[in-house]
Formats: C-alpha cells, structure tokens, sequence
C-alpha cells in the first residue's frame, strides 16, 4: 500500500489551489464517478462490456471528423467532445439494432464497428490540416488536459443520465434480466436496451477523456465489478460502485502526481489490483 | 366460453415447419397440459399465445383478441433457463416487473407494492422481499417467477416447463402452489413431467407439428405414441429433406 507523507499531501492540496488543470482533473474524476458507478453496474450485470469497448473505440471517428471539419471547414461549434458524443450515439444505436435484428452475426458486426470506427478517424486525422493532433490523449488518455468547460459537460451529461436512469431505473432493470417479459407488458424492450446503449456510450466519452479509448474499458468494468463481488442487489453495487469509482479517480489522481506516473494507466492498474484482490478474497471466504 | 380459439394455424421458422394446420379450443377455468417431444412446437405453441410470435396463418385469439392484444391479461412462467439466477435483484423487485406499464415512470406506487406483496404471499413467499434473488432455492426462485406472472393480475396463467431444473422435495410445494391457482384461473401448462400433468390437468394437448386432446389418465400406449413420434418425425423430416420436399404434414 503506497502511504503519502503529510508534507507531499499538503504539497498536494496547495497544487490544487494553484493549479487549474489538476483542479479541473480533480472535480471531472468526482463529478464522473456516479455516472461510471451506475451505468457500469448495468453493463456488468447485462454483460455487455464489449459493446461498451466497441462503442469507446468507435468513438475515435467522431473525434477525428469533429477535429478535421472543425480546422478544414472552419465548422468551430464543431468540438471533439461534439464528435465524440455524436459517434457514441450512432454505435450505440446501430450495435443495439444489430443484436436484437440478427442476434447470430452480432460479434462479427460489433467487431467491424469497432475497427471500422477507429479507421475513420485515423483517416480524418490524417487529412487534417494544421498542425499534429495528440493523438496519443486520445488513445491513452490524459485527464491533465481535462479543461473546465469538460467539467461543465461532464456535469451536464451526468445529469441528463441519472435523470433518465432515475426515470426508467425499474424497467432498464427489468430488460436486463428478462427482455420477453418486459415485452409481455407491452413495454417496448428494444427501446430500453438501445436507451441503456446510448447511455453507456455517453458514459465511454466521458472515460475517454480519462483513461483513453484502450483502458476506458476498464473503468467502466472494474468498480462494478468489484461491487459485485460484496454486494447483491443493484442499488447496493452501484453505491458501492461509485464509492471505488470516486477512490480510484481522485486517490489515483493524487498518488500518482506524487509518485510521478500516467494518471490513466496508473487508476487502471490499481483498479485491477482490487478486482483481483476482491476476487480471491471471496475464493478464501 | 372459450378463452382460447385456435383455427387452421400454421407457423414455421424460415423453412422449418413448427406447427402445421392445428386447431384447439380452451375453455374458462381450465386446466391444460401442453406436452409433445422435443422440437414439436410446445414453446412455439405458447409465443403465439403470447404474442411474440405472429401466425403464418389461421387465427389464434386470447380472451376474446387477436393473440398479443391481451397479453396483459396473461401471466406467464418462464422456462428456469431463460434468466439469470444470480442477477442481483431482490425479490420484490422482481414480482414488482409484473406492474411494469408503458407510461409509467419512477417509483411504483404503493397499490403496486401492495399486489407484489400479496402474490409473493399467495405463493408462501411473505417475508422474502427483500431477500436476494440468488439466494433463493430454485423452486423458491420459481415460486417467485409465479409471484410476479400473478402480480399481473392475469385472467390465464401460462407456464413453460416450470418443474425443470428443479428437485423432487420442492416439486411438491410447485404442485400444492399451482393446485390452489386452479381454482381460480385457466391454466395452461407446459410440461414433460408426467407425474405434474397427472395431478393438475384436465386434459392434455400433445404437440408435435399437429395438436390432439386427450382426456386424463393418458395410456402408456399413448404416452410411448405421443414420444416415440419425435423420432419418427425426425425421420420423416430427414427422408423428406433428401428427397427436397418441404411440404409434407407429419406423422399423424
């Protein structure tokens, strides 16, 4: 267990005064975290995380169209996060249709959204004009560029999904446990399942921006899946969820700007250290 | 009065033929069987009722509708397979989806609590609500599965394959439950346990691409005829297949 000196904390706090960005770091990793504990718990009980994967990797076309109209057609309103949020959508919605239409080519289609999503924005990057993009922000992630108007957005879209979750929490429960019933009470269960899709593709763009497109995944995965490991019924793993996302994001923030590490791969690493403790501590139990 | 009338239904997946021109009637308050081999239309048969599958063609109504138009009014059992026994979701929670309504958003409202709390009683489960779903047996599971089919406050019940997967000594609770729903609303079962027909039908549809009734007790001669008949429609299936005819009706 890695013990912060008194002195380094302080030197910490007084960084968050002084400095903006960790600021903003800081408060985006907090305001994110129910958001993450939520819809993570849904997709960890559902069994969707590589929906969740091809939704976070498809997201990279829209990043990379909103930066290329954004500096080729001077289209200004047109922001990554913009393109980010458009792309995550449009997967969400097309990857649901394909698995309720044709459920036996669900994998080969979710896997060609996946790649076909990043190639499109490797293209639309390529032909932009101007200086290099950091595409490595993207890919890996680097909360430090975490500005305020992200934290203003993260805010709004976390809004808008626990108020949507908070409306239809019993019937996006109750499609993911049994759709035919839901169906049978006249309730569409495709309407749901495409919601919770879209939700958790709100839910990618916003980990996009801490952990990159690669280790998004496990953000979304670990918290609630540590969760499940303690806790049995759903509200009770997604308190618990955005209690360790909450742990790993701001703890993850704080240790490893003092030891000096990548914020993103560092939250990832401590929050598979967990998982697998959790995991063998309920084998012991 | 009929609270099932089935005429000339055909349906099929792709080129597959399930059930081939079959024709039934169920009255108000009875109690019917549905059995038949493997692959003879038995789940197919209940979809339909239910209205997540649709005629190729006939007519099929439920209560009155065109089937699917009064699927409300139906509660339905599934199989222990179709949903996971370890999702993490209390016991309420899980009746509580038979209140489940288009508009409705939010909390459920106390009347609906209330008529969760009454079916989990009517099925000897008062007091487990807030018990964890995965931590029930898997007849208490099932019991629960009913619970929440009767919270619809349904007018025919429909069950498929409730006793699978479950043991000998919770089979007796499942059978004493479902007796006492008898008497007050139409059954209709789906099932290959013999000993569950015996005890709560009062008769018996046997599916298998054509629909007979037979009165109760069934003969061992019909029994080994109603089960030896998916072997000999595989057969038939396989010799029309070679010979590239689809349209044939089956074995009897």
């Amino acid at each position: 267990m890695v013990i912060i000196p008194p002195a380094l904390m302080t030197e910490f706090f007084e960084t968050i005064r002084d400095v903006p960005v960790i600021r903003y770091a800081l408060l985006a990793g907090i305001v994110a975290s129910p958001i993450f504990g939520v819809v993570g718990t849904f997709v960890v009980t559902r069994r969707i995380g590589y929906i969740a994967a091809a939704i976070a990797h498809s997201i990279l076309g829209g990043i990379g169209a909103a930066i290329y109209f954004n500096r080729a057609h001077d289209i200004t309103w047109l922001t990554p996060m913009l393109g980010a949020i458009f792309a995550s959508i449009i997967s969400a919605l097309v990857i649901g249709w394909v698995s309720l239409k044709f459920r036996e080519r669900e994998d080969t289609i979710i896997s060609a959204i996946w790649a076909g999503g990043m190639a499109v924005g490797l293209l639309f990057l390529f032909h932009t004009p101007g200086k290099g993009v950091n595409l490595e922000s993207y890919i890996f992630g680097n909360i430090l560029l975490t500005s305020k108007s992200d934290v203003i957005a993260t805010c709004v879209l976390g809004a808008i999904v626990l108020i949507v979750v908070g409306l239809f929490y019993h019937k996006l429960v109750a499609v993911c446990f049994d759709e035919e019933f839901v169906r049978l009470r006249d309730v569409s269960s495709a309407f749901y399942y495409l919601l919770l899709l879209v939700l958790t593709g709100i839910c990618m763009v916003l980990l996009v921006r801490v952990a990159g497109i690669v280790l998004s995944l496990a953000l979304i995965i670990l918290p609630a899946a540590t969760a499940c490991r303690f806790a049995r019924r759903m509200w009770a793993i997604m308190l618990t969820a955005i209690g360790l996302s909450m742990i790993y994001n701001a703890g993850g923030l704080i240790v490893s700007y003092q030891l000096d590490q990548p914020t993103g791969p560092f939250i990832v690493v401590s929050a598979s250290a967990v998982y697998g403790l959790s995991f063998f501590y309920r084998r012991l139990k | 009065m009929n609270v099932v009338s089935c005429s000339n239904l055909s349906f099929g997946y792709g080129k597959a033929r399930v059930l081939d021109n079959v024709s039934f009637e169920v009255a108000e308050g009875e109690s019917l069987a549905i059995i038949g081999p493997n692959g003879g239309g038995k789940s197919t048969l209940l979809k339909l009722l239910l209205g997540l599958e649709t005629p190729e063609s006939g007519t099929l109504e439920v209560l009155g509708n065109p089937a699917g138009r009064s699927r409300r009014k139906l509660g339905y059992v599934p199989q222990a397979m179709r949903y996971d026994p370890h999702y993490p979701i209390s016991t309420l929670d899980i009746v509580l989806m038979g209140r489940l309504d288009r508009l409705g958003v939010g909390l459920f409202s106390k009347k609906c609590r209330a008529v969760a709390e009454e079916a989990l009683s009517s099925v000897h489960l008062g007091g487990f609500e807030k018990r964890p779903f995965s931590s029930l047996s898997g007849g208490e599971r099932q019991r629960v599965m009913i619970a929440r089919a009767l919270a619809c406050e349904p007018e025919m019940l429909l069950l498929d394959e409730p006793t699978a997967n479950i043991d000998l000594s919770v089979e007796e609770q499942f059978i004493e439950t479902l007796a006492a729903l008898r008497q007050s609303m139409t059954i209709l079962l789906v099932t290959h346990d013999l000993e569950l027909v015996s005890e709560l039908g009062d008769s018996v549809l046997c599916v298998n691409r054509r629909i007979h009734r037979h009165a109760l007790p069934l003969s061992g001669d019909t029994i080994r005829e109603i089960y030896s008949g998916s072997r000999r429609v595989e057969h038939d299936r396989q010799t029309r297949h070679r010979h590239g005819d689809h349209s044939a009706c089956a074995h009897d």
